[in-house]
């Protein structure tokens, strides 16, 4: 008997499961995939909103301007990669300035803090020289920022999973059943399981949940965005988050420096029916490319190292939707959350728990510790740190992924914290193993290996992420077997 | 019998054309150099390759590099990769050792490329 | 901290090499690190033969090119450091190194040969549309599970690129047991050896697709199959002619990228034609007592000419830590004329003794082209060339007194005259 299931394990369902474990709350989170931070959440923009572009008064504006203030104690908290490096939206045509003045008034009305003002063209172009010459002027937005998504999602989950949080992978939920003594029936690929609460974070799913229960239907449909990543070495062409000036002819392209470096190009958006379909297209990849050679004229296309798509859940009335269902007491939604999702997720965790609290009586977890740290990043480190984790744990002395500079201990320690990696996406997103220039060709037969001996498994049986997704489908010879 | 072959002698790779009746090969046409000639002579009559493979080592996962000392004939090739992967060799093993003797009665033996310690 | 006179980073052929040609020199105070381990670079994974016809005037595999290196490493008692990696190196010289044994370490080497290799160009870089899946590896990662890892990637196998490496797992995948649908190469022409198209594709009846790429990549949770399609002088598919080959395993050979990462740690010049460092006649970057060579200079074709280089590196460090390498001059520049791609020395100081040679790819095939070498307009050599491709490097060896007078030489000209039509 839980007092709390959780529904999906995204950057939502993570902050959330993280919230109640505030309380004396017994919480799982059931996953379906392999992995945690495994749809929406691993391919976003990862960027930290500065609050203007939603409509005042929506969710999205309250939990928008909230979730941004709350992320500086996340980064103290949390040990998550932060950088409050700004976000411009520039105007590429000169009739662009009313649309800018109504940003920022937008942002005034929202509660943005920090900086909130129009630049024009020459403090434009002194801040980012590299801005092409269509330009106009932009809005600044202090607030603006930058965040690992990733790295957000699992510290989440880690510290949950420290206090008391419970995660299952590989748990599809297929049915959720009001019982007649008022709980919740959970009913999943491991087992089913009663619990007083449910809360519904199944991103591009969340639609399948909320109308299992609940009389007020709603429509969850996937928008598809298309994205490049390019090398490190372009990492200082902009400085701050590159918006596009929305016009009638879309939302623009984004330009975005990431935490770790690369930078960022994209995303398209594409209505779609089919709620996997992560492909990239090339008309989706051309159309990215040519609308962002207006931010960034002349793309160095040989920089390109990975391309991906992520899918937004993008709901019926352009606003999220949160909250107890009116027709299904005990049944929350945290539902059709897209873009400004990231930002908001802290926001929206406390404000769910905080209902769920008080709605099953919770008492506060007086042993409830906020903090945790992140893996030793060896990339980051100084010659003096790096000798001393060396001297403690000579697997910091035996670099796996030369790109990204991961080492041994490192991927060894993603796989054995609470919630740990089962495969190789997973390593790659708790070390960024395999996320460098070389995408993974050095480090791959290394991670699979290490990964087989965490895990106990043959490497036949290691995936790239869960089900069906082997790396190898045979050992030469027999021998192979004996010694996997 | 037409045969129609492509020179491996440089980056030209002339296109050679001749006839083959089993015993003399005729008609040699399209080659540039008296390289290309005598390539398509050898290869018409007598085409051989040098095979390189893999065996599996008593006691680990990864296996020894192998080769032929020397060209066998080519309609041979699969026959002789079965036989290579059918064997298993233990450490030590020096470059050069004999991993098997006469090759499927080639005269040809199968010597090891690496070391194993 | 530690010192030394020459030290290496890399202990592939290039690095071997240099060791071997410092130490054959003189030096006697040299160290070579090596990040896997085992000395041996990329040749330990690359077992098909064909490797030393120049140096041993015999046709090895790789592993028995590498060894006699290796052989000559030991018997010279040069010391060497396997799985240590370098994080750093400075102007200076001086190199911060990590291994599991010494912890972090810095070196102070008195001259420093950057032996890095390259790696393979990733699907990524393509912005090949399409799933995510597994089953894409580049070829020499395939290479490598098979190889030395005795692991199968799968059984039904595409590759795209023609290259060297594409071509002989096409066979080596054949060997083991797969079935290879097609050799998928974007080019009208394929950038490997004629005798690995003959003796790697023709030899198994694998088509090899000319002017075809993928366009896109089936199989969510895993690879299961691609589209081909044809591509126009524009090298954009035309649409119309895709054709869908089924798949499990899709092996990509498209080019090779050198490692150079720490030579701009050290401040090194890059040149965009190679990726490689801008040396040169001695092989010396633009930062003083660091040389490079190999294929973390410029891609090479053959190894044989990886070791002559890397020999050549070696002794011209010993000279410079003796002091004795000429003092660079005033350096000339090498210019590429029609037809050049990437050349390597990209300068040659007025002081330069003895044969002076340059390598480099021809942008495209040529044929009956003769190759020219102008000193400020004036030819100097005009060599007839049969036929000329991307995928064979052109080497040109030049008497230093040809070259005269450098002193007031404004460029060096190297350039392909194709006949008129």
């Amino acid at each position: 008997m839980y007092d709390v299931i959780i529904i999906g394990g995204g950057v939502v369902g993570c902050a959330v499961a993280r919230e109640l474990s505030r309380y004396r709350c017994k919480t799982l989170l059931l996953e379906k995939t392999n992995d945690i931070c495994n749809g929406q959440s691993k391919a976003n923009t990862a960027i930290l909103h500065g609050g203007y572009d939603a409509k005042p008064g929506t969710l999205k504006a309250k939990f928008n301007v909230l979730g941004n203030a709350m992320f500086d104690r996340l980064h103290e908290e949390l040990d998550v990669p932060v950088q409050w490096n700004t976000s411009l939206v520039v105007s590429f045509q000169e009739d662009g300035h009313p649309m800018l003045e109504k940003l920022l008034q937008q942002g005034i009305d929202n509660g943005c803090r920090g900086e909130l003002r129009i630049i024009d063209r020459e403090e434009l172009r002194r801040r980012e020289p590299n801005i092409g010459s269509t330009a106009c002027e932009a809005l600044l937005v202090g607030a603006g920022g930058i965040v690992c998504p990733y790295e957000l999602t699992v510290a989440y989950a880690e510290n949950a999973a420290m206090n008391g949080a419970e995660f299952q992978r590989n748990a599809e939920v297929t049915e959720v059943k009001k019982l007649a003594n008022g709980n919740w029936l959970v009913v999943s690929s491991i087992g089913s399981f009663e619990t007083r609460a449910v809360v519904n974070a199944a991103g591009v799913y969340s639609d399948v949940f909320n109308n299992m229960v609940s009389e007020n239907k709603i429509h969850i449909h996937p928008r598809r965005g298309e994205y490049y990543i390019l090398d490190k070495k372009y990492k200082n062409v902009f400085h701050a988050a590159m918006f596009q000036l929305p016009t009638k002819m879309g939302k623009g392209i984004l330009i975005a420096p990431t935490v770790d470096g690369t930078v960022l190009v994209g995303p398209t958006a594409e209505d779609i029916e089919d709620k996997q379909d992560t492909r990239t297209t090339a008309e989706g990849l051309a159309k990215a490319l040519r609308e962002a050679s207006k931010t960034w004229e002349h793309i160095p296309t040989r920089g390109f190292i990975t391309t991906f798509s992520g899918l937004r859940s993008t709901g019926d009335t352009g606003d999220f939707l949160l909250g107890e269902a009116e027709d299904a007491p005990g049944f929350f939604n945290c539902c059709a959350i897209e873009s400004p999702g990231l930002t908001s997720s802290p926001a929206i965790a406390d404000w769910t728990a905080k209902q769920i609290a008080g709605k099953l009586a919770l008492e506060t977890n007086p042993d409830f510790n906020p903090i945790r740290k992140s893996i030793p990043k060896f990339r980051e480190l100084d010659d003096a740190q790096r000798a001393a984790l060396i001297a403690e744990n000579p697997d910091f002395g035996k670099i796996v992924c030369r790109c990204e500079t991961v080492t041994e201990a490192e991927i060894r320690e993603a796989i054995r914290r609470p919630v740990g990696a089962l495969d190789v996406d997973g390593v790659k997103r708790r070390t960024r193993a395999g996320m460098g220039r070389c995408q993974a060709g050095f480090c791959t037969p290394r991670t699979v290996e290490i990964l087989a001996e965490e895990l106990g498994i043959s490497p036949l049986e290691v995936t790239k992420f869960g089900g069906k997704s082997y790396l190898l489908d045979g050992y030469l010879f027999e021998e192979g077997k004996n010694h996997a | 019998m037409k045969y129609e072959l492509t020179c491996i002698n440089c980056p030209m790779g002339c296109r050679i054309t001749a006839d083959y009746d089993g015993k003399e090969v005729t008609n040699i046409q399209g080659y540039t150099c008296a390289r290309g000639k005598a390539y398509a002579q050898t290869e018409i009559t007598d085409p051989t390759r040098m095979v390189t493979a893999l065996v599996g080592v008593e006691g680990r996962r990864a296996p020894l590099s192998v080769k032929t000392r020397s060209p066998i004939r080519k309609p041979l090739i699969f026959d002789a990769l079965d036989v290579i992967r059918k064997t298993t060799v233990c450490a030590p093993v020096k470059i050069g050792d004999v991993v098997i003797e006469n090759l499927l009665g080639s005269g040809v033996d199968v010597i090891a490329t690496e070391n194993v310690d | 901290m530690r010192n030394t006179d020459i030290l290496i980073i890399g202990g592939g052929p290039a690095g071997l090499a240099a060791a071997v040609g410092a130490y054959e020199a003189g030096a006697r105070d040299i160290l070579i690190l090596e990040r896997e381990e085992r000395l041996g670079g990329i040749l330990k994974q690359c077992i098909h033969n064909g490797f030393g016809l120049h140096t041993f005037k015999e046709e090895l595999t790789g592993p028995e090119y590498a060894q006699r290196f290796i052989d000559k490493v030991e018997a010279y008692q040069i010391p060497y450091q396997c799985e240590t990696m370098v994080l750093d190196v400075s102007p200076e010289k001086v190199v911060t190194c990590v291994s599991r044994k010494n912890g972090l370490e810095h070196i102070q080497a008195k001259a420093v040969i950057l032996c890095m290799g390259c790696r393979e160009r990733p699907r990524g870089s393509l912005a090949t549309p399409g799933e995510r899946c597994p089953g894409v590896y580049t070829a020499g990662t395939a290479q490598k599970f098979t190889n030395l890892e005795g692991m199968m990637p799968g059984k039904e196998v595409v590759i795209l690129g023609s290259g060297d490496i594409g071509l002989i797992m096409a066979r080596r995948m054949t060997f083991l047991g797969a079935k290879v649908h097609a050799c998928v190469e974007l080019m009208p022409f394929s950038s490997g050896l004629k005798r690995n198209i003959v003796q790697c594709l023709d030899d198994f009846g694998i088509p090899l697709l000319l002017s075809h790429t993928v366009v896109d990549i089936h199989g969510r949770e895993h690879l299961e199959g691609v589209t081909v399609a044809e591509v126009g002088p524009d090298l954009k598919p035309i649409p119309g002619t895709e054709q869908y080959f089924p798949c499990d395993t899709l092996l990509l050979s498209v080019g090779l990228i050198p490692e150079n990462e720490l030579s701009e740690m050290a401040g090194v010049e890059i040149a965009p034609s190679t990726s490689g460092a801008v040396v040169d006649e001695s092989l010396q970057t633009s930062v003083a007592g660091i040389f490079s060579c190999g294929n973390v200079l410029h891609v090479h074709d053959l190894v044989d000419f990886v070791s002559e280089e890397a020999t050549k590196a070696g002794a011209n460090a010993w000279q410079y830590v003796q002091g004795s390498l000429p003092e660079s001059g005033r350096k000339v520049p090498v210019q590429m004329g029609f037809g050049v791609g990437g050349i390597v020395p990209q300068f040659v100081s007025d002081k330069a003794e003895g044969n002076v040679s340059f390598m480099f790819r021809p942008r495209n095939v040529y044929r009956g082209a003769r190759v020219i070498v102008e000193l400020d307009g004036t030819q100097i050599l005009s060599k007839k060339t049969m036929i000329l491709a991307p995928g064979e490097m052109v080497n040109l060896s030049i008497p230093a007194e040809k070259l005269q007078p450098l002193a007031d030489a404004q460029a060096i000209t190297v350039r392909i005259e194709v006949p008129e039509a």
